[in-house]
């Protein structure tokens, strides 16, 4: 499926922003990854030809940046703090918690396509630990409890 | 006067004002009074007098890096001046810069406004990280306010002067807040740091001369062009300007943002964050992020500044704290930082692309129990070959070495204690990281 016009079009825009085609690859990949959760190959080459640079070029800082999605990914992207602040408010047990309550690990996507976890620090929020930030506007949540994940997994969480 | 001028016009909820609540309570003042009365040169020596170090972590003269940035038509080819706000907070246990973005949003950018100023700088750039959503839709809406009040854009309040301000949301990878590696993102390559000399000022942005500043240090220049270089100054209770925001996190009670005067100690600060948990009893402390090296109760009374804490063995940095009592362990803290840093590497030179694992590998392995004591020496080989000032080529791996090198000269006896008794005695004692 290729891009939506409206996407191809502020992609194009990208361009004239700041500096050209190159600082535009990553507002592309941003701005596909907002809309599909995730940027696909074929996604990833026509943006490419839309700016005017090289799939490699673009692949290139695809793949630098941790946070540009290379893979298909849940509904709800969870980013759960593993830094030493969270670990020293119990954030192994909540990590274990979450693991099994979901039945995924790290880098993982549940069945029905709804979480992917991925572990991240640290996110800024060590007066909420352990904390986390789910969803594509990056929600903050915490502190998190082993028995209580209601407020990162909502109806799930039971 | 407030003594929280950073943090004390903060919505409790973190909810930002609108340019006009921000003028209500005398904001743009100071950009007014910079631009219509002051000369470049005159708001750069009042930050100098207002003894104004960096807050992003290494501390240098905000007044001193502004200097090398040289005058429309000095420096060679066409182009402007470049000034970058440092918005990638990544560091374990950093989190102050957060609410000067989130809730704050007009007086950074009135800072930026000014440092630009200072500096010749037409174009700003704010980078934040990608976790900081708010922060990053709060700083957009705010610019646009200031554009269309004439605060930014063309010929900005009849000064001749165009001043662009935008955004430029990060995407993950924590060696983007390195300020080589914040340009090299910024022109739409992999975030690798760049060999200095040249230095920013010199060759920056699209070789164009470029100053980077910390949120926490932008955020500091309106209220030093407000209210004077003495009263800036004279809210320190040291030799360095200004209050501190700091953060309190691990093991206390009420883990919080503080802002407080440059020199509060350790002891109070802890204090006002209701105190240690866990037994509640200090073993051992960061004063600035997971970078920096630990201090043990005998600190708890140095004034924290970037002088007083070099003076007792550590470093500064971000000014956040992270504490741990005696039934939390220093050995897993360690570990969980060393995972931390070798994930974020940038991949570039061998002794952190291939070191760090290693120090990761082997500090979960004697985490685990299954550590053994020649394991210490290539600890110990790794913080020489890479620590500050090692072979490294920036100082991604020096950080990360500040943890490993003061843990094992503190707490070498623990480390041995993993690997003798083949489990965590800390944990086995008290139970594992229970808060
Ligand atoms: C690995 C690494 C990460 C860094 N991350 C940040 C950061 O997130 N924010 C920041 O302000 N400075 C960060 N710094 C420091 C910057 O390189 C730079 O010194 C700082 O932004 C300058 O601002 P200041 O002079 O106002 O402190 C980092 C440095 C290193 C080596
Ligand atoms: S020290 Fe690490 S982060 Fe810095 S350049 Fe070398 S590999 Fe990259
Ligand atoms: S260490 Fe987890 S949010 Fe900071």
């Amino acid at each position: 499926m290729s891009l939506a016009p409206d996407l191809r079009a502020a992609i194009e825009a990208a361009k004239h922003h700041h500096g050209g085609p190159r600082p535009a690859m990553l507002e592309a990949l941003r701005m596909i990854q907002q809309d599909h959760g995730w940027v696909s190959d074929a996604h990833l080459e026509e943006a490419a030809a839309l700016l005017g640079v090289t799939t490699a070029e673009m692949e290139d800082v695809a793949t630098f940046y941790s946070l540009i999605f290379r893979r298909p990914v849940g509904e709800k992207v969870i980013l759960l703090c593993d830094g030493a602040s969270c670990w020293l408010n119990g954030g192994d047990a909540v990590r274990d918690a979450v693991m099994a309550r979901l039945g995924i690990g790290f880098g993982e996507t549940t069945a029905d396509g709804k979480y992917t976890l991925v572990n991240i620090c640290c996110v800024g929020g060590c007066d909420h630990a352990p904390a986390a930030v789910i969803g594509r506007d990056r929600k903050l949540v915490g502190p998190l409890t082993a028995d209580d994940l209601e407020g990162l997994l909502g109806e799930d969480a039971r | 006067m407030t003594d929280k001028p950073l943090t004390g016009r903060a919505r409790p909820d973190r909810r930002p004002h609108t340019l006009e609540e921000w003028r209500d309570l005398g904001g743009y003042e100071a950009v007014e009074r910079g631009l219509r009365e002051l000369s470049p040169e005159r708001v750069l020596d009042m930050v100098d007098e207002a003894r104004l170090n960096g807050r992003g972590g290494a501390g240098f003269p905000a007044a001193r890096k502004w200097r090398f940035m040289p005058k429309p038509g000095e420096a060679p080819g066409d182009g402007p001046n470049y000034f970058i706000v440092n918005g990638d907070e990544m560091e374990p246990g950093a989190f102050k810069d957060r609410i000067l973005l989130e809730a704050l949003p007009h007086q950074l950018i009135e800072g930026a406004i000014l440092a630009a100023y200072a500096t010749h700088s037409t174009e700003i750039i704010v980078l934040i990280r990608d976790a900081y959503r708010d922060a990053i839709r709060n700083v957009s809406r705010a610019i646009e306010e200031a554009e269309a009040a004439g605060y930014l854009g063309r010929d900005v309040l009849g000064s001749g002067v165009d001043v662009r301000m935008w955004v430029h949301p990060s995407a993950g990878r924590y060696i983007v807040g390195e300020e080589t590696a914040l340009i090299e993102a910024l022109e739409g390559k992999r975030a690798v740091p760049r060999k200095r000399p040249p230095f920013p000022a010199q060759s920056g942005l699209w070789g164009r001369p470029t100053t980077v500043n910390n949120v926490e240090t932008v955020s500091c220049v309106s209220h030093i062009v407000a209210n004077g270089s003495n009263w800036f100054q004279g809210l320190s209770r040291t030799q360095e300007g200004g209050t501190k925001v700091f953060a309190v996190s691990g093991r206390v009670h009420a883990p919080q943002v503080i802002e407080a005067p440059m020199g509060t100690t350790a002891a109070e600060l802890i204090e006002m964050s209701g105190g240690v948990s866990g037994n509640g009893v200090l073993r051992c402390f960061q004063p600035g992020g997971g970078a920096s090296g630990f201090l043990e109760p005998d600190a708890l009374e140095v004034p924290l500044d970037f002088g007083h804490v070099r003076a007792a063995g550590s470093m500064f940095g971000t000014g956040t704290l992270i504490v741990l009592d005696e039934t939390a362990c220093p050995v897993g803290v360690i570990a969980r930082h060393m995972a931390f840093y070798a994930r974020e590497s940038c991949g570039w030179c061998t002794p952190c692309r291939d070191g760090l694992p290693w120090a990761a590998k082997i500090m979960a392995d004697i985490e685990a129990g299954a550590g053994h004591l020649s394991d210490l020496d290539i600890l110990r080989m790794t913080v020489q070959v890479g620590g500050p000032r090692g072979r490294a080529f920036c100082d991604l791996m020096g950080g990360a070495m500040s943890p490993l090198g003061t843990g094992l000269d503190r707490f070498g006896a623990l480390f041995e204690q993993h690997i003798s008794d083949k489990c965590c005695p800390v944990a086995r004692d008290h139970g594992r990281a229970a808060a």
